[in-house]
């Protein structure tokens, strides 16, 4: 039984840990829609999915203050991100460089996140969004760049009105937030640029 | 089988070998010693470090000794070396009011606290050479003058002696004093605020500086300036790191300040006051600190609501042009290969020549049946 | 020779792998994942001091010091050729600092850094090219002031880019600009496809391949994810073309390849050879044969090797 006050280990071997899995986030958002594999593993602490973790720790620091919900924030999750990537947590969504949301939880809405503004898009929150299975779950078709033709994904576990608010955010386009949706191991980038076809 | 005769690598290798030779000359001179050039070449040595940003005078003197005296080379490797070091944080404020006084002059007063003290500076030599300097070993007239009295213990800075009369615009941190802009991590929007100003011209190539500044005077820019003082002398860098609780000092560092008094003639809000061109170099580089300290103060055109009609008060035209790595960089890159976007042109440009050709040999045709009518 | 440091020597001041620091990776990892989310746009980003000179692919050389890892081989070209003395410089600055795997095969690399050229040979999903920029923004010569263009950009405001190509129609006929060919991306942001010949824009258009660029001195990072509609800019009544050659190259025979013209005697004798050096190498050893390929050999530009 692990001590909850212990911070558990980051990575072992950041040069190359992180080098891996942000080739697997670059894919992530370049390929929008396809799940891919972190690749890399660390002791994760309670609250954080493993994708999550290892996503935050090769682009997390001080310079990026991150959102977590409170849960988290008080918690180990919260004591961890500090330690390992010395970044501020903010209660504010707007203010978040990054943000871990659970998927099936109805707040905070997507668009309390920062969207950018029109000179800088790329100011914009990016939210990993904890969900309960890559797949299996309602079916909707994307589309847009990083798509040959169509992709249909099927995350599952998501709050009833996820697909309306990613809507919303697609209709800021430039501006709008970045997803990573994360289960277990795996990444499944949903950018700003990638539209919904249809969902049903 | 016929295959591409590649001869890139081994050229390349042989560049690094003539560099080297050419960089040690006549062998039969005695090599040069980082250490003559940090003591006897220390203007140079100063400039490398400004434009290198980072006060390192022994690192100075080899990066000149490895460029062959080429200061922008010198001030790149500088830079190169300095983007891997870590970093620990910001410096206390310096108070360049506690400088240990090596020179200090003022134009716009006769006498003041703490006097002119002239110190060393070629402004009073006559530019006759000394051919005595051609002979090593020559025993120069080394011996310092001792001075009539000794320096004033205080020497206060001619805008705080403005400033204690409300004469001077009252320059104070931005709210919250927060950490300065630090360009070399991040990048530059405009309009820039005055601390990535400060710190681009800071950096800015001397040559450039001293043109703008010099625009600045010939007319193209509102000013009418004063040198208050420049200053010249030893200031303690202190640093306070986060886990003791005060600041511990890190040793000495030369400095060349310069303070430009300008007119400012108000506005509806602000009676009619001074206001300050702000200049600072590493080592005694005077020309560069009083060129930044003009360039300063034209840049402040925005915030006193002046037209920003010229290149020296335009933010973007300043601080895009006055690095003189990037400049180097940019401009001598024209060297690299360019032939496949030339090849473009090439084709172009015969294209529509040949079209041109054919256009006006059809006109004539037309033309000549009616000639001959 | 490697430089960078190893877990067996710790001792020893080193550069870390790939010479930036793992703060500065971060940085331009985050700059390129919103670059990916905003195809086209032109992210600004903390561009480090590099050991090369600015305006020779320092832009190029941190995007992809940022990303390389063990598992990437990486080729490096100017100009289309792996040998010309720029490549030669990176490729070494890489097989120094990161040990990389290098390669001169197209199909073989999964990062080509590239200066002025895409290569002939179709790129593949999984590969990322990385382009050095000179000049990250189209609109500067129309509108030299930052604040200005970056308006333009905020506002999709491309009148005057548009105002531009159709005053060179008006004089010459046609647009006049042959590299660095204006481009639209995802129908939003007008973007600089670095200064490719116009020949290699339609290569761009729904590639499967990342296409990542880097211009280190002006600051900014932007990418082309695959899969992405990236259209040269024209009219209706002008639609946009690319270059042509009247002849093959003269030692592969290709029809289709861009060409360099060599100069070869005073007497205006000129050879146009394919630019992509591998892309003719692999056609050579394939038993493709230009006319000039042995006249070629006795200019030195190849050797004749049994």
């Amino acid at each position: 039984m692990q001590d909850d006050n212990q911070i558990h280990a980051g990575f072992s071997d950041p040069v190359f840990q992180s080098q891996s899995a942000f080739r697997a986030l670059l894919a992530a958002l370049s390929e929008p829609g396809l799940a891919c594999d972190i690749g890399v593993s660390v002791e994760t602490p309670v609250g954080l999915e493993p994708a999550t973790a290892v996503a935050l720790l090769t682009l997390a620091d001080y310079e990026t203050p991150i959102w977590l919900p409170a849960a988290l924030r008080n918690g180990p999750a919260g004591a961890w991100l500090r330690f390992h990537c010395g970044a501020p947590l903010v209660d504010d969504p707007a203010r978040a460089a990054f943000a871990v949301i659970d998927g099936a939880a109805p707040e905070p809405k997507l668009a309390a996140f920062h969207a950018g503004d029109d000179q800088f898009p790329d100011r914009s929150t990016t939210v990993l969004v904890q969900c309960a299975g890559l797949a299996g779950g309602e079916t909707v078709t994307l589309e847009g760049p990083g798509i040959a033709g169509q992709r249909a994904v099927a995350p599952a576990g998501l709050r009833p009105d996820f697909w309306a608010e990613i809507e919303g955010n697609v209709a800021l386009y430039p501006l709008g937030i970045d997803l990573l949706l994360v289960h277990g191991a795996q990444v499944l980038g949903l950018p700003r640029s990638t539209q919904i076809v249809e969902a049903r | 089988m016929y295959v591409a005769v590649k001869g890139g690598e081994a050229a390349i290798l042989a560049t690094h070998d003539l560099v080297a030779e050419a960089r040690r000359g006549d062998e039969s001179v005695p090599e040069l010693a980082v250490t003559q050039i940090r003591e006897q070449m220390g203007l140079a040595c100063a400039r490398v470090m400004n434009e290198g940003s980072l006060y390192d005078p022994d690192l100075a003197a080899l990066a000149l000794k490895q460029a062959q005296g080429d200061a922008i080379e010198a001030a790149f490797l500088m830079r190169a070396y300095r983007t891997t070091l870590p970093r620990f944080g910001s410096s206390e404020p310096l108070d360049t009011a506690k400088m240990a006084i090596r020179r200090r002059v003022s134009a716009t007063y006769k006498d003041l606290p703490g006097g002119q003290v002239l110190g060393p500076t070629y402004d009073y030599t006559h530019r006759l050479f000394d051919f005595a300097l051609m002979d090593e070993g020559a025993p120069g007239d080394v011996q310092a003058r001792p001075a009539a009295q000794p320096l004033d213990a205080s020497m206060p800075r001619v805008p705080d002696i403005l400033g204690a009369e409300g004469l001077m615009e009252a320059e104070a941190p931005p709210a919250g004093d927060p950490r300065p802009f630090d360009l070399t991590r991040e990048p530059v929007t405009f309009p820039a605020d005055r601390d990535v100003r400060l710190q681009a011209m800071a950096r800015g190539d001397e040559g450039f500086m001293l043109g703008l500044g010099y625009s600045v005077q010939r007319g193209y820019g509102n000013s009418h300036p004063f040198v208050g003082e420049v200053r010249v002398g030893e200031v303690a860098v202190e640093f306070g790191p986060e886990e003791l609780g005060f600041a511990v000092d890190l040793g000495d560092i030369t400095l060349t300040e310069c303070q430009m008094v300008n007119q400012f003639a108000g506005s509806k809000d602000v009676p009619p006051q001074f206001t300050r061109g702000y200049g600072l170099s590493f080592g005694h580089s005077e020309r560069k600190a009083m060129s930044m300290s003009l360039v300063d103060r034209a840049l402040k055109a925005r915030e006193f609501g002046e037209a920003a009609t010229y290149p020296a008060q335009q933010d973007e035209f300043v601080l895009y042009h006055s690095d003189n790595v990037e400049a180097a960089g940019f401009v001598e890159h024209l060297k690299l290969p360019h032939y496949v976007d030339f090849q473009g042109e090439l084709e172009l440009i015969r294209r529509i020549r040949r079209e041109r050709e054919q256009r006006l040999a059809e006109q004539q045709n037309e033309a000549l049946p009616e000639a001959a009518e | 020779m490697t430089v960078h440091q190893s877990i067996s020597d710790e001792t020893r001041p080193a550069y870390n792998y790939a010479y930036l620091d793992e703060q500065t990776k971060r940085m331009i990892r985050r700059a390129l994942l919103k670059a990916v989310a905003i195809p086209g746009y032109q992210v600004p980003f903390g561009s480090r001091e590099m050991p090369l000179a600015r305006g020779w692919g320092t832009g190029g050389i941190q995007v992809t010091a940022a990303i390389i890892g063990p598992d990437d081989t990486l080729k490096v070209i100017d100009q289309g050729a792996d040998d010309t003395t720029n490549a030669v410089s990176i490729r070494r600055f890489f097989e120094r600092t990161a040990d990389a795997r290098t390669t001169e095969a197209t199909d073989e690399a999964t990062i080509i850094q590239t200066r002025h050229r895409i290569p002939e040979a179709p790129l593949k999903a999984g590969q990322i090219m990385v382009y050095q920029v000179p000049q990250p923004e189209p609109l500067r010569k129309l509108e030299p002031h930052e604040a200005e263009t970056r308006k333009m950009h905020a506002w999709a405001e491309y009148g005057l880019m548009q105002v531009k190509l159709y005053e060179n129609i008006a004089r010459f006929g046609e647009v006049t600009t042959t590299y660095d060919y204006p481009v639209m991306v995802n129908g939003r942001y007008v973007m600089a496809p670095s200064p490719i010949p116009k020949f290699d824009n339609p290569k761009m258009q729904m590639s499967p391949a990342l296409q990542l660029f880097g211009a280190g001195r002006e600051k900014r990072i932007y990418a082309v994810p695959p899969h992405t509609n990236v259209r040269s800019l024209d009219f209706e009544d002008h639609p946009f073309r690319i270059q042509s050659w009247e002849q093959p190259c003269a030692l592969c025979g290709a029809a289709d390849s861009y060409l360099d013209e060599v100069v070869i005697d005073d007497q205006g004798g000129r050879m146009f050879v394919c630019s992509d050096s591998h892309h003719c190498e692999t056609r050579r050893a394939e038993g493709h044969r230009g006319a000039m390929l042995a006249d070629a050999s006795v200019l030195h530009l190849v050797e004749d090797k049994p």
